[in-house]
């Protein structure tokens, strides 16, 4: 490109006096000016934060000063602290709660539903209706589900007499409570990306396996799953990364009881750093949250990489 | 000939089958919001005696002539309303210029700085919260707009979005306007800034939905009640609970904050679907 455009300059010198500087593709600093507001705002309020929260997280820090250098101190109190401890595996535990079910019933829904007609587009736009709604109101809603009494869930129980699984005060339900909320939460967009999916696959493949008779379970395991596989796997990694920052389902449904059991590490930061106000711990919780999610993402990375080589 | 036959028919029953599964999952979508919208359209009292009563009449709209008379609600959603603005505001004009930049300018670092902004999309919100929170605080920032505003604006995510966008249109444009001796900035203006108005819609509609949705941080910053922003607002007249004497006031609230946005999906729902699928794949 840059060649095309340089050689009217050597070849026809009357050119270069109506455009000065023909070489438009070397580096000029004034082309800094278009990328320079935003990456004012990044460094500020990005970077410097990052840097500063690993340093934080070596300090016993409050509100407004960083305190003494402790070294590795937060980390060694963080990994002694029980409640910590317990809030790394409720994380883990809700992921495992969540992602299968998202992705399963994601992919389910958009196998029924990748057809042309109305009720499957009117059906599209309900499943993913929830999505929409803010953390605050799909709480709302749950609890008025779960709520023992006016409960939509205790009321149908009572329709036979029974009593409702108490969802958010018994300690072995409270997180499964939180994970079915999520799932309502969620359900729309592994659905979407599903159905993006299957909607590139090419059609004259289906054609020739019809021709052939292949039955729709041969079709659906040896034409349909093969294709989607980098989407499920696709799927599935960016819901882990969503799903570890639980937080809003967590305080606003169980304020993260029963005894610290649905209390995620977000929820923990949250608590240390700006209820107790021990920012140096905080930040080092949250270094810890940063490198899990960090190691999601680079295997999206990986995937997505490997995507774009293929097509 | 029997065969087809029987194949077609096992189809038909599984079929039912599926049909069954996605109608049983469609009622739990909307079993719980229509719970809600029954229970706020009910007198208290009657609710506590029996909840069955939901299904029967008298309905009232009381609840919802309660929540626009007495709650903090329309502060709220004007709160929302400018931060969710302000930041889609920003975000777009920042995007637009800084993924012009990435994509057509060269300039000395262009590619190493590309990297790191796309290492950006990789650092959540939680691991800089502490430190954002801490700097806010030694500036005055917290309960203010521009303390609401800001950190969405170090988001990478709609750079990236913008600088693919700019490099899928064709470079002659440019160059056509370039041997005209127009500056770098007029060509970003009147040349192609015309042709990305998709992707601003897209970008636009995503950087809002996720403002007006946000609860982490206007939570910790915001903590004076006229700042609230309408989530974190309705989160805290949701701590009396139990105290369940306002359940149908509360589940009116509810409705009135989740039915304009609900409204909006139903109307630019082709946007939204790409907007929050393309975020995810980025």
């Amino acid at each position: 490109m840059a060649d095309r455009l340089t050689m009217p300059q050597t070849a026809m010198p009357a050119a270069s006096v109506r455009a000065p500087s023909v070489d438009i593709y070397a580096p000029q600093w004034r082309n800094f000016m278009f990328v320079a507001p935003f990456l004012f705002f990044f460094t500020t309020l990005l970077v410097v934060p990052l840097l500063w929260g690993m340093w934080l997280s070596f300090h016993k820090a409050d509100t407004f000063s960083s305190g003494n250098f402790v070294g590795f101190g937060n980390y060694i109190r963080l990994f002694h602290d029980k409640v910590f401890l317990q809030s790394v595996w409720n994380t883990f535990y809700f992921v495992l709660l969540t992602v299968p079910a998202l992705a399963l019933i994601g992919l389910f829904l958009a196998l029924c539903l990748n057809r042309r007609t109305r009720t499957a587009a009117v059906l599209r736009t309900l499943f993913f209706s929830s999505s929409v709604l803010s953390v605050t109101i799909v709480t709302l809603i749950w609890r008025i589900v779960f709520i023992p009494n006016v409960g939509l869930l205790s009321t149908i129980y009572g329709w036979f007499g029974a009593t409702a699984p108490a969802f958010i005060s018994d300690p072995s339900l409270a997180m499964i409570g939180i994970a079915i909320a999520t799932v309502w939460w969620c359900i729309g967009l592994p659905m979407m990306l599903f159905l993006s999916a299957l909607q590139q696959i090419p059609q004259d493949i289906y054609e020739a396996a019809a021709l052939d008779n292949a039955s729709r379970w041969q079709t659906l395991r040896s034409i349909t799953l093969p294709s989607i596989k980098r989407t499920f796997i696709l799927v599935v990694i960016v819901q882990i990364v969503l799903q570890f920052q639980l937080f809003g389902q967590a305080w606003l449904m169980t304020r993260g009881g029963p005894n610290n059991l649905t209390k995620p590490i977000v929820l923990y930061i949250y608590d240390t750093a700006f209820r107790r106000w021990d920012l140096g711990m905080g930040a080092a919780a949250s270094e810890v949250l940063f490198i899990l999610i960090l190691i999601a993402a680079m295997a999206q990375y990986l995937v997505t990489r490997n995507n774009a080589d293929r097509t | 000939m029997r065969a087809p036959a029987i194949s077609i028919k096992g189809r038909a029953f599984g079929d039912r089958v599926l049909l069954a599964l996605v109608i049983l999952l469609s009622i739990v979508m909307l079993a719980p919001v229509l719970w809600v919208i029954g229970l706020s359209l009910k007198e208290n009292a009657e609710l506590m005696a029996n909840p069955n009563s939901v299904f029967q009449a008298p309905y009232t709209l009381k609840n919802y002539i309660n929540t626009i008379g007495t709650s903090s609600v329309f502060i709220w959603v004007f709160n929302s309303i400018i931060v969710s603005g302000g930041l889609t505001l920003g975000t777009l004009i920042l995007s637009s210029l800084a993924g012009y930049g990435f994509a057509r300018l060269n300039f000395p670092g262009r590619n190493i700085l590309f990297v790191v902004v796309l290492f950006g999309l990789a650092v959540p919100e939680q691991a800089v919260l502490v430190a954002r929170h801490q700097i806010f605080s030694l500036l005055n920032f917290h309960n203010t707009y521009h303390g609401l505003i800001l950190p969405g604006l170090s988001a990478s995510f709609g750079v990236f979005l913008m600088t693919q966008y700019f490099k899928a249109i064709p470079k002659e444009l440019d160059e056509a306007a370039m041997l005209d001796n127009a500056s770098r900035f007029r060509i970003f203006w009147k040349v192609l800034l015309p042709l990305t108005v998709p992707a601003q819609a897209t970008l636009g509609i995503f950087t809002f939905l996720g403002a007006w949705n946000d609860y982490l941080w206007p939570l910790i910053s915001a903590t004076k009640k006229d700042m609230y922003t309408l989530t974190v607002g309705m989160a805290s007249t949701q701590t009396n609970f139990a105290q369940s004497e306002g359940i149908g006031f509360l589940m009116a609230q509810a409705v009135f904050a989740g039915a304009p946005i609900l409204i909006v999906y139903l109307f630019f729902q082709k946007y939204i679907v790409t907007a929050v699928s393309g975020a995810a794949v980025r």
